[in-house]
């Protein structure tokens, strides 16, 4: 029909191996700005260890570990944990950047599997984020973090913090579709994020809140990641509590995880179907 | 499957049509009838020039023929395929170029043609040959592997317009294709738009700039407020706005009078007077021979000119002589859409 030796395949809407490799080639295009801006990644590990060094040698040394321990050994998982939480920011970022410079447009408009800059972006998300970890756990290892558990569990802590980047991942993608600009995605994130991280116990025993922001810390779906990473990986995790969330932190992490794609993915999914309204 | 479409393209007709397409933005605060009852029908290998100031709607009548959009009444189709229900279908028979270059500054203007292939489900190997040809075609190759954040505007623009074509398309959908390029880059977009045309391409491009549609054109449809209030060829729209005029401005306000009688008496037409800026116009029948005539009687009667020229109709005269308001410059923002898509933001409650 076009006159040319030129194949197009026939159109649909996304048969399964056409979602499967259109979402694959988003997810390239995504990773590619990864080594094309280089300080994109560095200053976000630099951010990560940056906090390592203020409470692993500033803060670190006001803030006791009843029955002992290793506070830095203490510390690394919930690093690890804020890192994949904070990565929903960058998430909102690109998105924002693609909806607002046409990008979005441009894909829309090609006979492309409709779901695949959602799942596209979700698995670049992922790689993305894998490479940090590895990273931020080698530099763990220099300031005397380690596993004492195996490599089994030591496998099980990085799925549960990857699970978390897939699912962080769709509220970066509901937030970043729904923000009229990047500067917007970026402070509406970090405004989020910040209390999210900090109101856990990543940092500090969650004892030490007033009484009332306790089970909120308890319940805070990074605190239940960082206390599950400490129990898999026999790390120092002195704070536990008789609440439900820090008895079974592995379980309340997983039902995390189920709620928030259950919900934000729908969501995502929604805004990015109603942009054509 | 494709003599399918062959067969419901021939029954339409047109390469494009559309009937009494209705978009109406609605936020919080306001609702804004982007389009209302916009009807167009373009035919296979021509050009229509869809000609408006911002905010007329010319970017929404795009993003709906090129299924980014749904109306909210009416209906269009393009190479005979409805712009619902139809999407993905129709979405492999087109190229859309954009008012802002949506290409990904990150990646290099090879594998930005590579990706926008592959997404147009091309093999990669087609892809690959494809984006060598455009890369060339449009010359780009020289900085086919530098990253598009190093890309001048001009090149943004070819690679936009290239990416747009990545699929051979047969219609070409480009929304104002030239706004923000400087003269040379604007003629040489010009060449490039002329040769797609020469190839066949049926061509749906909108402006704010008569003369854009003018040297692209084959028929210019003039939009305002979601509506076409006027069509035809670039000089039938001309003759109705009264083709070229002489624009005099006297030195001494006194001589306005005297200046005015001169003109009518030589051109016989309606003579329009600005006190203010000691501006006179008047249609030029005779065109420069015209203008002489105008320097001669005023030197021979003693008033001073200023300024004078022959001055083409913009698209301020047209729409003043068809709307009987001028251009209203100021409502951008209705245009909303233009700005990539603000359409997402807000719009899900």
């Amino acid at each position: 029909m076009t006159a040319t030796g030129l194949r197009t395949l026939a159109p649909a809407g996304g048969g399964l191996r056409q979602t499967l490799a259109d979402s694959l080639i988003v997810a390239w295009r995504n990773l590619k700005r990864v080594p094309r801006i280089p300080e994109l990644a560095i200053f976000a590990i630099l951010q990560s260890i940056m906090f390592v060094l203020l409470f692993a040698f500033v803060f670190g040394g006001a803030i006791p570990l009843p029955g002992g321990g290793n506070y830095r050994e203490y510390l690394m998982p919930g690093i690890f944990a804020q890192t994949i939480v904070f990565a929903s920011a960058t998430t909102a970022i690109g998105v924002t950047e693609d909806l607002h410079k046409g990008i979005l447009d441009r894909f829309r408009s090609l006979p492309m599997a409709r779901a695949a800059f959602l799942a596209g972006r979700t698995v670049s998300d992922v790689v993305y984020n894998a490479g940090i970890l590895v990273v931020l756990m080698l530099s763990g290892l220099v300031v005397g973090w380690t596993v004492h558990t195996g490599l089994a569990n030591l496998l099980a802590g990085v799925g549960l913090l990857l699970m978390f980047v897939f699912a962080m991942s769709w509220i970066g993608v509901w937030l970043g579709l729904g923000v009229p600009s990047v500067e917007v995605a970026q402070q509406v994130a970090f405004t989020v994020l910040f209390p999210i991280t900090f109101v856990s116990n990543v940092f500090v025993p969650p004892q030490t809140l007033p009484s009332w922001l306790q089970p909120v810390a308890e319940w805070n779906p990074t605190s239940t990641l960082t206390a599950s990473l400490r129990e898999l990986w026999g790390n120092p995790n002195p704070y536990a509590s008789t609440a439900f969330p820090s008895q079974y932190p592995v379980l309340v992490t997983v039902a995390w995880f189920v709620v928030i794609v259950a919900v934000f993915a729908p969501l995502a999914v929604r805004r990015y179907r109603s942009m054509s309204r | 499957m494709k003599g399918g479409l062959e067969i419901a393209a021939v029954a339409n007709g047109h390469a494009i049509s559309a009937e009494g397409l209705v978009k109406v933005y609605r936020s919080r605060k306001s609702e804004v009838r982007a389009l209302d009852g916009l009807d167009l029908a373009v035919d296979y290998g021509t050009v229509l020039g869809l000609l408006g100031p911002n905010g007329a709607g010319k970017t929404t009548a795009v993003r709906i023929l090129t299924t980014l959009l749904r109306p909210d009444a009416g209906r269009a189709s393009v190479a005979g395929l409805d712009v619902v229900r139809d999407a993905q279908a129709l979405r492999c028979q087109i190229g859309l170029s954009g008012q802002y270059a949506a290409v990904d500054d990150n990646l290099t203007g090879r594998e930005n043609l590579w990706l926008f292939g592959r997404l147009y489900q091309l093999p990669s190997s087609d892809a690959r040959m494809r984006a060598d040809d455009l890369l060339e075609r449009f010359e780009l190759s020289d900085a086919a592997d530098r990253t598009v954040k190093t890309y001048s505007g001009g090149m943004r623009r070819r690679l936009d317009l290239a990416s747009a074509l990545i699929g051979r398309p047969r219609l070409l959908f480009l929304d104002e294709p030239t706004t923000g390029l400087d003269p040379r880059s604007r003629l040489g977009m010009w060449d490039v738009i002329r040769g797609l045309v020469r190839e066949g391409v049926t061509l749906l491009l909108t402006t704010q700039y008569l003369e854009e549609a003018d040297e692209l054109a084959d028929t210019i449809a003039v939009v305002d407020h979601g509506r076409i209030i006027a069509r035809g060829t670039a000089d039938e729209l001309k003759s109705q706005v009264g083709g070229e005029r002489i624009e005099v401005v006297v030195h001494d306000p006194g001589a306005m009078t005297r200046a005015g009688e001169l003109l009518s008496g030589d051109h016989g037409g309606d003579v329009n007077m600005d006190q203010h800026t000691r501006r006179l116009t008047v249609p030029a029948h005779r065109g420069v021979d015209g203008l002489v005539q105008v320097v001669r009687d005023f030197d021979g009667a003693g008033i001073k000119i200023d300024d004078i020229a022959l001055r083409r109709p913009t698209l301020d005269d047209v729409f003043l002589s068809l709307t009987g308001h001028a251009v209203e410059r100021a409502e951008a923002e209705e245009d909303g859409t233009s700005a990539a898509a603000p359409a997402a933001a807000g719009r899900t409650t």
